[in-house]
């Protein structure tokens, strides 16, 4: 029987919660690294046992940290052996080194401080772990200040795509509220070389050349709250998601509007319809019907909680446009915690389990597509990320 | 043999239960026991120091013998009673908040 792996990065440790396919008992592994912030774990489709796991600190900085039995044990890669007096030093796997020019060797480029004045690249950390659909040795890592890297040796060392960074609008990305950070990597499965990353306050970027060159993709975004409402570049995109089984159409929780692309970025539109509130930062798609999509509408930009405080998931089965609330189980009353934007995943379990979590620490599950919704835990510290392996 | 103290984070990364013995070759600084430090356990490279710069990140201190080192050079020399093993070398947390 199939069985689900839920991994929950939170403030203060990360939680591996696993069930049957019947989803209804979890047993709950966890906290491991406690008292660190986990921002975001994710298992490798090539090993579902190799996971990635990005560990951070104000004090001590980036740690990546990497299970190779499914989270039951975890090394960090490089720093594992203690090396022989005088030999060459493993590759430092929390090391992120923006390139430099190879001409000049400074800096690539500045980036839009809060107050409109340049301002150099400098890592924070790392937001979201991408691994390879096919090689569990690869794996990207998108960071704050806005860039994205990659490792081809399990996470050992890490070396920038910097076209990203250099292809020429850098000097206009700024940080949002929540820092200039590269939040969403989508891998296409059926293009290994087209890649789709977001960043707030940035937008949305495609490479069709497997990283070497990229361009902003937000034709169709409208966001009032910029100089210019129509801009290529300075979106504060939330989050973006795609159904494997349909590349091309992707979906975005933008910071107010849900958007629609149905040409791989290309343009966009609206699709917030009847939503309550189009702000939010959550989005995902079902696994086997590319039109049902899930999104948690967020009351506005300075209250970040659910309206009315009746935490709601909204589902469309069209695609957009038309939405329908889902409460059964979760709280109609009284509710202000807030969705992250990695907080909500999908399995693919023939009955497609739903899963979120929360600000207030609890994990939701749906084994039904959203119809009815239960915690599986009720009590961890704020919940980061949320991401689902299925594990046969 | 010089003893360090680090932080319980950092102990826990890097496996260790308590305080850290050392040998460090040549004269006794920051940087030598760093370096040491880091060639020992290299899963700390970057949680006490940059990375590129080698500069102490900023929420951390380093103190021995009762005195705050932090803001001493990193090729200073430690006092004699670190160097003996008597006092150990000290990282620390910055409190910040509360």
């Amino acid at each position: 029987m199939s069985k689900v792996r839920v991994l929950v990065g939170t403030r203060k440790g990360a939680f591996i919660l696993t069930s049957d396919g019947k989803r209804d008992r979890w047993d709950v592994s966890g906290p491991h690294f406690a008292g660190w912030e986990m921002f975001h774990l994710k298992g490798s489709p090539a090993d579902p046992n190799r996971l990635y796991a990005s560990q951070t600190s104000g004090w001590f900085g980036q740690i990546i940290q990497r299970s190779n039995d499914g989270g039951k044990t975890w090394e960090t890669p490089g720093g594992e052996a203690i090396p022989v007096p005088g030999a060459m030093p493993p590759p430092a796997s929390n090391k992120f080194a923006y390139d430099v020019s190879p001409e000049t060797g400074k800096p690539l480029t500045t980036h839009q401080w809060y107050d409109g004045t340049q301002h150099s690249w400098e890592f924070k950390r790392v937001w979201h772990l991408e691994p390879s659909l096919t090689d569990p040795d690869t794996v990207y890592a998108g960071v704050e200040d806005a860039a994205l890297f990659r490792s081809t040796d399990g996470g050992k060392s890490w070396h920038e795509l910097s076209g990203l960074r250099g292809h020429g609008t850098g000097p206009e990305w700024q940080p949002g509220a929540g820092g200039m950070c590269l939040h969403t990597i989508v891998l296409d499965p059926s293009n290994p070389q087209r890649m789709f990353i977001a960043i707030s306050a940035a937008g949305a970027f495609r490479t069709d050349d497997g990283g070497k060159t990229w361009r902003p993709i937000n034709r169709g975004l409208r966001s009032p709250y910029i100089p210019d409402p129509d801009a290529e570049i300075g979106h504060c995109v939330h989050h973006i998601a795609m159904s494997p089984t349909r590349p091309g159409v992707l979906f975005m929780q933008k910071h107010w509007d849900v958007m629609r692309s149905d040409n791989a970025g290309d343009s966009w539109q609206e699709v917030s319809g009847n939503l309550p509130t189009d702000f939010g930062f959550a989005i995902d798609v079902h696994a086997h019907e590319p039109e049902t999509i899930y999104v948690v509408p967020i009351k506005s930009d300075s209250e970040h909680f659910p309206p009315e405080g009746k935490l709601r998931v909204y589902r469309s089965r069209t695609g957009g446009n038309e939405w329908e609330p889902l409460t059964k189980g979760l709280p109609q009353s009284d509710c202000y915690v807030n969705v992250l934007r990695d907080a909500m995943a999908v399995d693919s379990l023939d009955s497609c389990g739903v899963y979120f979590g929360t600000t207030g620490g609890q994990v939701y599950a749906s084994p039904d597509a959203g119809d009815t919704w239960a915690p599986i835990v009720r009590d961890l510290p704020a919940v980061l990320s949320v991401e689902v392996q299925t594990l046969p | 043999m010089i003893r360090v103290v680090l932080p319980a984070h950092l102990r826990t990364l890097a496996r260790v239960p308590g305080d850290v013995e050392l040998e460090v070759e040549g004269p006794l600084t920051q940087r030598s026991v760093l370096d040491a430090l880091e060639a020992r356990f290299p899963m700390l490279r970057g949680t006490i120091r940059d990375h590129v710069t080698l500069e102490r990140r900023p929420f951390l201190r380093f103190f021995a013998c009762e005195e705050d080192l932090s803001h001493e050079s990193p090729d200073a020399p430690l006092p004699a009673a670190v160097a003996s093993g008597r006092e150990p070398f000290f990282i620390i947390g910055a409190i910040a908040g509360g």
